[in-house]
Formats: structure tokens, sequence, C-alpha cells
């Protein structure tokens, strides 16, 4: 399956990664090169087979419903890039 | 001190020949003089290291000693380490110092080993070659115009060049086994869920697995009885009982059935590398194993379904680094959006980027189906194929690489090429099933990897095998020429 350059920006966008102009050619051609090995699968037939997400087909294991953490805020705020009266700092989002 | 196994560092520790200060010393020291050459450490925990070796010693007088307590080892760079940087060999995490410890640092902690610091890797584990990782490449011992391996690169380099008697690695698609056997040393990629993930910095979460890296199975198995187990804290991580790994390593290979995939021996095999292959399956038979005939016919399919499932596994996990709560964070963002694109642009690698795209393509509305679906199913044909398999046979063997350690910068502006390294462990990957790579000979001076693939949860069994191949062989024992002994 072939992948236009504008459709690469719109993945790009929605992985949130900014893309150089100059480079959404190469990155274009190397997604292509990917898409195009990985099209060997859709020559297989797979009917019948139900999808496998977990090799060991293992069922998620739920805990009881309890608080067992402790507060540790500080640690993590402390590796925060920007922080404030125990707030994490972003870009001004509302006008 | 620096050329012998775990198992032998033991005993001079618990006979008093000489204590964990001593050796801890003796490996920073190697490492400070001669890493300059393989690039091998992003980070060196000098004074951490030693007041553990002070401690280990502690208990070792006072009677308390197992038989890892004060053996130095290495972290790979992705096992978050408390109070210690733990960059996963990536500009997004250059600053990440994680205020706590994967559960593996915590067992091998609890068992009294001395972490001598953090070891190089491909950025986020992506890669097979070591080329990936923000701090530069490694280099490879035996070679050092030839790659490493990777994604463990730097693991692998360091216990082959005597900077490390072993060290901890994660093993995603071959990242264990791949740069054991470029550094001609021993590493397992235990069973799916055998090791706990917590604390771990995930790729793709339902194929990434940690293990040993160390010079025999012997060794792996010392190592590997203190890091596995079940973890509560890991939601994936198996309740099946653990064993003592080091028990049944001396059992007789007798009657042993070793399935040899057709597959693994065709076309695209070194013929020289096929040739230590064969000597070391001759070497097998005469210990008492059956070689058969086996085949796996969804082997030409593993490449393609993991690269759709890793990177699209890969794009969900990644997309936590936001530039927000910790790691790199892009200068003076003007808007919201600007921070995150700004911030992924920057604090990724290439291979990184493309993976994240790659996956993000295969999870988006409209090639979910094509893509997603479709390698899970495949996925499933592939597991099916060992279960056939392992009604015939105890074990499989086959190399664990095409080749021997390619050089450097060769494959590198190639993604699809350096894919292709990596045909003969990924697919252990996806069936979730333990495999290990142990030294089976030598190629143009560059070592060579027997792979051998178990049953699920039959760690016991490679090592066994591994062992005893050990017991016959001196390849794990061939060292690379040690820059440290020429100067003196």
């Amino acid at each position: 399956m072939a992948i236009e350059q504008d459709e690469i920006e719109k993945i790009a966008a929605l992985a949130r990664i900014r893309i150089q102009p100059a480079q959404i050619g190469r990155v274009t051609q190397r997604i292509t090169e990917i898409l195009h090995m990985v099209d060997q699968l859709q020559a297989v037939d797979t009917s019948d087979v139900e999808p496998m997400a977990n090799p060991l087909d293992a069922i998620q294991v739920l805990r009881a419903d309890e608080v067992t953490e402790v507060n540790r805020r500080e640690a993590f705020q402390a590796i925060a890039p920007a922080v404030e009266n125990g707030l994490y700092l972003v870009p001004k989002v509302i006008e | 001190m620096h050329d012998k196994t775990v198992a032998q560092l033991t005993a001079g520790l618990q006979t008093g020949q000489f204590s964990s200060a001593e050796l801890t010393r003796c490996f920073l020291d190697r490492i400070a003089s001669l890493d300059s050459r393989y690039n091998s450490f992003i980070s060196v925990a000098d004074e951490q290291a030693m007041a553990a070796a002070r401690a280990a010693d502690e208990r070792i007088a006072a009677g308390d000693a197992g038989p890892l307590t004060g053996i130095p080892i290495a972290h790979k760079d992705i096992f978050c380490t408390d109070g210690l940087r733990t960059s996963c060999g990536s500009r997004m995490l250059d600053n990440f110092v994680p205020p706590y410890d994967a559960t593996l640092v915590t067992r091998l902690n609890r068992d009294g080993v001395v972490a001598l610091g953090k070891t190089n890797m491909d950025e986020f584990a992506m890669g097979s070659s070591n080329e990936n990782s923000f701090y530069g490449p490694v280099r490879n011992p035996w070679d050092t115009s030839a790659v490493p391996g990777g994604s463990s690169g730097g693991s692998a380099a360091a216990v082959a060049a005597g900077l490390a008697p072993a060290a901890t690695g994660t093993d995603t698609g071959g990242s264990i086994r791949q740069p054991a056997a470029f550094c001609g040393i021993t590493g397992l990629k235990p069973t799916y869920g055998r090791v706990s993930r917590l604390g771990m910095v995930a790729f793709a979460s339902s194929l990434d697995q940690a293990g040993p890296m160390a010079r025999t199975a012997e060794d792996c198995a010392l190592l590997l009885n203190s890091m596995a187990g079940h973890d509560p804290q890991d939601s994936t991580s198996s309740q099946v009982p653990t064993e003592d790994y080091c028990a049944r390593l001396a059992d007789s290979l007798q009657g042993l059935r070793i399935g040899l995939p057709r597959e693994y021996f065709g076309a695209g095999l070194d013929p020289a590398t096929a040739a230590c292959i064969d000597q070391a399956l001759k070497e097998l038979e005469a210990l008492g194993a059956t070689l058969v005939e086996v085949s796996l016919p969804h082997s030409h399919l593993t490449i393609p379904t993991y690269y759709v499932i890793a990177p699209a596994e890969a794009s969900t996990n990644l997309s936590r680094y936001d530039g927000v709560r910790y790691g790199y964070r892009c200068e003076q963002p003007t808007d919201l959006l600007d921070l995150y694109t700004r911030t992924r642009e920057e604090g990724f690698g290439e291979e990184v980027k493309r993976r994240i795209l790659v996956g993000t393509y295969a999870l988006s509305a409209g090639y979910y189906d094509a893509y997603y679906k479709k390698a899970q199913q495949v996925r499933r044909l592939i597991k099916q194929d060992f279960i056939d398999c392992f009604g015939q046979v105890d074990v499989i063997a086959g190399p664990t690489t095409p080749g021997p350690a390619f050089a450097l910068g060769s494959k590198s502006d190639d993604p699809v090429a350096m894919y292709l390294e990596d045909i003969y462990t990924l697919a252990v990957n996806l069936a979730g099933l333990p495999g290990m790579s142990v030294p089976a000979g030598m190629v143009g001076g560059k070592p060579v990897g027997l792979q051998l693939i178990g049953q699920h949860f039959g760690e016991a069994r490679l090592l066994n095998v591994g062992h005893r191949f050990q017991q016959a062989t001196d390849w794990h024992a061939r060292r690379p020429a040690d820059p440290a002994v020429e100067a003196a």
C-alpha cells in the first residue's frame, strides 16, 4: 500500500510529532518501504483466526480497588520541567 | 578478576580471596580506562557502587550472603534506578532521574548485587546495531569497526570487554540474543511475563521481556534466580511458579530431541556461520541429543508481523512523552500543541519517530483491520507453528543471526535491511517463548551465536542445554584482545 505525503502529514499531526518540510519527502519514502514490506501479510488467509494480543493468551488480572500507593507528589513534581504551587505548568490554553 | 565468571567470583568472595570493594574497584577502574574505546556505558555510578560493595562485604562477613552478594553487574539504561539517571538512550530522557527502582533492580539489590552503572542502547530499545543511541554508537570489542548488535549493545560489549562480569538486558525482537551472539557472550530472553516489566521503560508491551547477559549459561541461571518471579505490580507478570534455574544445569542431554527448523538454514544464512552452527549441533548430538528436522512454515511472515505490532504498541507507549511531567521539553513553546509537537520532534531520534508514525498509521481509522488486526491474526499462526513443533521436539536450535557482526554504518541508512537482521529472533517474541544465544564459533575473528528456543517457561531446560554445551566447548571462554594487557 503506497502512502502519500499528505497522509504522512496527517499521521504526524495525530502522533504530535512535527516534521520539517524539507524532511517530509524522505520520511514518506522510508515509511513507504516499510509498508511495502509489511504488505506481505495481505496474502495470508486469516478468515478463521482469532487475533492474538497476548502471547500467553492471558486475561487481564484485576486487583481490589483499594488505595495502596503512598502519595509521592513532591518526588514526581521534582522531575517535571515546570511546576508551580504543586501544579504542572503548560503554555496558556484558555484566553 | 575481570575475566572470571560470576560463579567463580562468588567463590572468590565467599572464601575471602578478595572483597566486593576490591572487585568493584577493579571493574570501575577498567571502565574508566577502557570504555572510551567501546562507549558501552552511558552512566557510571562510582560512589553508589562502592557503597553497595561495602554493604555487601558486611553481609558476607556476617554470613548473610547469597550467590550474588557483592557481584558487580551493569544495568541496561532502560531499567529505572532510583536516583540514577535512566536515559533509555534518548534525548527525551537525558535528564530523567527516576524516583523509584524497577522491580528487577529491587530484586537484584535485595540479593546484594552491586550496580556499576547503566549501559548504552538503541534509543527506546529500537534497533539492531546500537547506532540509534543519543549517546553515540557502541563498538564491538572483537572488532571496533563492527557493531555490537542491539538494542542491548552496551550490556553485551561491557561483558565481552571485561568491564562487567554480567549485565541486564531486554529483548523485544532479539535485543538480548543478537548482541550476545555478536559479542560472544551468553544471553537469555525468558518467557514473556517471567520477569517483571515494572520500571522497565516500555517499548512494545506484549513483546518486551528482561533477561540476563553473562559469559556462561550457569551465570545466566544465577541471575535469573534473582530476577524471575511474579510481581503484583505488573499485571502481565506470570503467576507460574519459578524454579531453581541452577538445579538442572548438569542434567544429561541423553534423549533430548532438538528440532532444526528448515526455514532457519536456508538462503540468507552466511555459509561460514552455517558451518559453525552445524559443528555445534554435532557437539550436542555427541552429548546424546537427537536432531530432528522440523518446519516453522510462517517464518517468512515474522518480520512484517513484528513491524506492525511493535510500532503499534510503541506509538501508544511513547505517547506519554509530552514535555509536561518529566523528560525533555522544547524551549519557549508558543502554545500547547507547539509544546507537544516540538518536544517530540526534538526529543526523539529518527528511528523512534519512524516507528511511532508507522504504528500510528497501523492503528488509525480505516487501516486498523488491514494492518493491526491482520498482524495479530498472523501472530497466532506463528505461535501455532511452534506449538506444533514442540509436539515432536523438546528444544529448537538454529543460528541467532544470519551472519557475524556487520560494519558500523553499513546498514544504518536502510531501515528494512536492518530489520532483516532479526529474521531468526523475532518469532520467539511474537510467540512469547524463551530463547537463548550461546557462543558457538568464530567467523573472521568475530563470534557466532547458536540460538536455543524452549517451550513456554522452559528456561531451565535451555540453561541445561547451554551449560552442557559449554562444558564440552570453549567458545564462551574466548576473549577479545584486552587493551589493558597490551598497554602493560
